[in-house]
């Protein structure tokens, strides 16, 4: 009868969970932080914001066979900014308590010269629906269990080729609850679970050894993993990437054709253009694509989206450490420039409106313009179709990840997995190669766009000034006409 | 009406406390595992303070003030272990952490490598490395430095009209470890860096270059002068850089990103790459790894070194140890762990490598190196990962500077260099006496036979 009871009561909102979590077990009111908000509005300070944190973590390590560690870790603080155009004083507080509170709203406001305390715009819940279940993941699978799903994908691993010498099985549950008051009003609260699964192996013939590595995640329960046999397909994935190294023939140097494969391999997007629209760089102009807004910046084939609103994704936010709920933000329309994403700072600034891509790593660190779930939308063409159209080229289709200079435009991002093309045939595996070009120069070199849109996995998590958060990519089958692959064979 | 500064400046940061304030938790987290039910335990609880300032175009563009508490725990049953931390060094929370550790030392499968470090490894009477400089700079003066810093920057040169800023940061912490075998020590160490990022721009486009200082001493930092003028200096330098064409050719790996070379050799001889067999470097003690003219030292005793460290993460006494005598590899760099997985005993790099030094033979200046490379590629920033540590294989992407004759001549960008490192570091032709003390690895310029470029 308990549980009938339990299912009968409405779900308490994020905001309720968030305010019950990070307020009530401290004792702190909402008339407390109208008083801490008042008192970081001092003299030119214009914003300000609390942002209360809690985040429980554990994960579970299986290697040679056992699970021989785990770790749980909690953290919680409080991060105070005040700003002031376009200057920010930060400070933070491990303690969530009022004094602390206020002692950082001290240190967090002297950017400005002091003036006039003010007061803030009382604060009123706003409300988000919420793209993911609160479950806490800890709780969705009992100890035991989550022991077993390792042991289980470690047998399966080691059952697909007797040259699978190494099995590493991690998993890992992120609880972040969070609660934002600003001093335009905005009180929001958000209670994110994360998970993620991964699998590495190596494989050894005869002396030769390779790595393949795979796994998947978003925000859910380990339910997720559990189902339709996920953390079995990740093992049998990593397998076969490792397996495939085995026969790879010396990657081709030089300036070629390469089509790249859906999903994951949208890591480009993520490094050639994503970095390159975020709004901070943009204001400062320090990005390739600063005062290009409504030019044609690629391809007319290519419309280019960073969405937070899809239900469950790894990159996905209800609202983001400023409070402002995720949207799906057209970056990119037929090869134009359309827009950029933005935090509350650098949209007050640009005279431009936030689109939900104000993150940070912890209540430790600054917001910052950041992406979410970044992704090309699908063409006309079969994937079939493409490789078909390159005489001689490379097909990447695995990625390990990239990087880009904003500056000049440069980004690089490194196959894991790819074929030679050869007469519009798919033929031998390549070892790992780095590919490099510059942005603007090759999207607008992207000659077909496939119409198999995938997303990636789940595992993406992408640095910006020594803050990582977690994101996701998609794209479909594209073909880049000319980018410098970085091989060995001339 | 504007009142006076004093009243908004926020008190100075609450000292760090002392030994005697953090011996007693970490001894209290011991025992409470000990209740718990663990045979062992090793515990550790850290309290940092720092400032960090970014001047950007001449105005504050971010003022941060930090003060962050951690605590970590493993315990141990039997064979078993179970870890676990938090951000609070407040008693219930330092219990609640020893007892998640608890309960997952309790669902962990025994490992007979498991343990704390064997009692006659552990330091005694840890010597001080005096890597304690805390810098009493308040919010004005570190504002006041990062704008001279910032400004020669800007007036290096008509072509640097942008800036990403100058940024200094300054931080002092203090850690206690301690485990169940009697070890307990306390150390106190500082770091401080200015940073300075320049934007050049002329018809071809911008280039974005940076320098910095770091030291545990504030007193031995480069002056913000310099740094912002060399910032300047290279963001300009970078201006017109192109691909050049794909070909085989000598590279050299400049100082500051020379480091990066020996970190993979590095990674290749630790523990955990070794027993995971997930190294290019497997079953290679007592063989030759690299150019005979090479001898690659760790010195974890100097003083005031970025690496320095009397004992490693474990308690484990450092020793100087010389990991490649004339191009062959002597030693591993082995936590506990790791060394009982490979039948060895730790090495006392528990937590990485100590301060690592990059000798040779054949040590030229700079321009001897170039002018021995003749015409190549001298390589100043590498992008991206691409090295894969079980086979070797290296692919990353590259900017610097064509060398004509020994020469430095134009700018490039937009290529890769690849190779694999088993090779590269048997190639490894001569090394520059232009020595980076900017991390724990000090090594000058490194010159490599040849790679593979792709570019146009």
């Amino acid at each position: 009868m308990t549980d009938h009871t339990d299912a009968a009561k409405p779900a308490a909102t994020p905001l309720a969970t968030a305010e019950s979590a990070l307020l009530g077990e401290a004792g702190l009111t909402r008339a407390d932080l109208d008083r801490a908000l008042g008192h970081l509005l001092v003299g030119t300070v214009d914003a300000a914001d609390l942002y209360f944190q809690r985040t429980r973590s554990e994960s579970w390590v299986l290697e040679d066979g056992i699970v021989k560690n785990g770790s749980f870790e909690l953290d919680q603080g409080v991060g105070v900014r005040a700003m002031s155009g376009d200057k920010t004083g930060f400070a933070y507080s491990d303690a969530i308590q009022l004094p602390a509170l206020l002692s950082a709203c001290g240190s967090a406001r002297a950017i400005v010269r002091a003036g006039q305390s003010g007061t803030g715009q009382p604060l009123s819940a706003a409300s988000a629906k919420p793209l993911y279940s609160g479950t806490d993941p800890h709780g969705s699978l009992a100890t035991q269990d989550k022991i077993d799903l390792l042991t289980r994908v470690d047998a399966y691993a080691r059952s697909l080729d007797k040259r699978v010498e190494e099995v590493t099985v991690s998993l890992h549950g992120i609880q972040d609850t969070v609660l934002v008051a600003r001093s335009d009003g905005v009180l929001a609260g958000d209670v994110r679970p994360l998970v993620r699964l991964n699998v590495s192996v190596i494989v050894n013939a005869g002396g030769q050894r390779e790595s393949g590595s795979s796994g998947g995640g978003g925000r859910y329960g380990y339910g997720y993993i559990q189902n339709e046999d996920r953390a079995l397909s990740y093992a049998s994935e990593a397998v076969r990437q490792a397996l495939l190294k085995l026969d790879a023939v010396a990657a081709p140097a030089g300036t070629m054709p390469v089509v790249l494969g859906p999903g994951w391999p949208g890591v480009l997007l993520h490094e050639a253009v994503g970095h390159g629209l975020e709004g901070d760089f943009n204001r400062k102009g320090t990005s390739a694509f600063a005062q290009r807004m409504g030019e044609q910046v690629a391809s007319s084939l290519c419309t280019v989206v960073d969405d937070g609103t899809l239900p469950d994704r790894r990159g996905s936010l209800t609202v983001d450490d400023e409070g402002t709920p995720s949207q799906s933000t057209p970056l990119i329309e037929s090869g134009r420039l359309v827009g950029y994403m933005q935090d509350t700072l650098n949209a007050r600034l640009m005279g431009m409106t936030p689109t939900g891509n104000g993150r940070r790593q912890s209540y430790a660190h600054l917001p910052m313009p950041r992406m979410t779930n970044t992704f090309m939308l699908p063409g006309e063409h079969e994937a079939e179709e493409i490789i078909g159209s390159v005489e001689n080229g490379l097909y990447a289709v695995n990625f390990g990840g990239g990087s880009v200079d904003i500056t000049s435009g440069k980004f690089v991002f490194s196959a894991s997995e790819a074929y030679l093309i050869e007469d519009g045939k798919v033929t031998a595996p390549v070892k790992g190669a780095t590919l490099i070009g510059n942005g603007p120069e090759v999207m607008t070199r992207i000659s077909m766009v496939g119409n198999d849109l995938a997303l990636d996995r789940g595992v993406g998590t992408c640095g910006k000034e020594g803050q990582g958060v977690p994101v996701g990519v998609g794209q479909p089958t594209l073909k880049i006409d000319q980018i410098t692959v970085g091989g060995t064979q001339i | 009406m504007s009142t006076a500064i004093s009243d908004t400046r926020p008190s100075d940061p609450m000292p760090l406390p002392e030994d005697a304030e953090l011996a007693p938790l970490v001894e209290q987290a011991l025992a409470c595992a000990r209740q718990c039910g663990a045979d062992g335990a090793e515990a550790g609880l850290s309290v940092g303070n720092g400032l960090s300032v970014r001047v950007r175009m001449g105005e504050v563009d971010t003022l941060q003030q930090k003060r962050d508490h951690g605590f970590s725990i493993t315990a141990h049953f039997g064979q078993s272990v179970g870890s676990a931390g938090c951000n609070q060094l407040q008693p219930d929370a330092i219990r609640a952490a020893v007892e998640a550790a608890c309960a997952i030392a309790r669902s962990t499968a025994p490992d007979s490598c498991n343990g704390l470090a064997e009692p006659e490894l552990l330091a005694r009477d840890p010597v001080d490395l005096n890597l304690y400089h805390p810098w009493a700079v308040n919010p004005e003066g570190a504002i006041d430095l990062a704008r001279a810093c910032e400004a020669a920057g800007l007036a290096h040169h008509a072509s640097i009209g942008n800036s990403e800023g100058a940024t200094l940061s300054t931080r002092s912490s203090v850690r206690c470890y301690g485990n169940s075998n009697g070890f307990l020590a306390t150390t106190r160490g500082s770091y401080h860096s200015l940073v300075c990022v320049m934007v050049a721009a002329d018809d071809n486009g911008m280039q974005r270059d940076y320098w910095t200082t770091v030291s545990r001493d504030p007193a031995r930092l480069e002056s913000g002068e310099s740094v912002g003028a060399e910032a300047g200096r290279r963001a300009v330098a970078r201006l017109g850089a192109a691909p050049i064409d794909t070909r085989t050719v000598p590279v050299v790996f400049a100082a500051p990103i020379a480091r990066g070379l020996i970190g993979s050799l590095l990674g290749a001889i630790s523990g955990g790459s070794l027993y995971r067999k997930a190294s290019f470097l497997l079953d290679q003690l007592n063989q030759t790894v690299c150019a005979k003219h090479l001898d690659i030292l760790e010195r974890p005793h100097i003083p005031g070194g970025l690496g320095s460290a009397a004992f490693d993460g474990e308690g484990v006494a450092t020793h100087d140890r010389d990991l490649v005598q004339a191009g062959v590899l002597r030693g591993y760099l082995l936590g506990s762990y790791s060394a009982r997985k490979l039948g060895m005993r730790s090495t006392g790099n528990a937590g990485g490598a100590h301060n690592i030094l990059v000798q040779s033979q054949r040590t030229l200046d700079l321009p001897a190196l170039l002018a021995r490379m003749g015409n190549g590629l001298l390589v100043t920033e590498l992008m991206g990962q691409g090295v894969n540590m079980v086979t070797g294989d290296y692919s990353r992407g590259a900017a610097g500077f064509w060398v004509q004759n020994g020469e430095i001549g134009a700018p490039v960008e937009g290529v890769t260099i690849a190779g694999n490192l088993k090779t590269m570091f048997t190639q490894i032709d001569a090394v520059g006496d232009d020595v980076d003390a900017r991390s724990n690895i000090l090594t000058g310029s490194i010159l490599i036979e040849q790679m593979t470029v792709a570019g146009a």
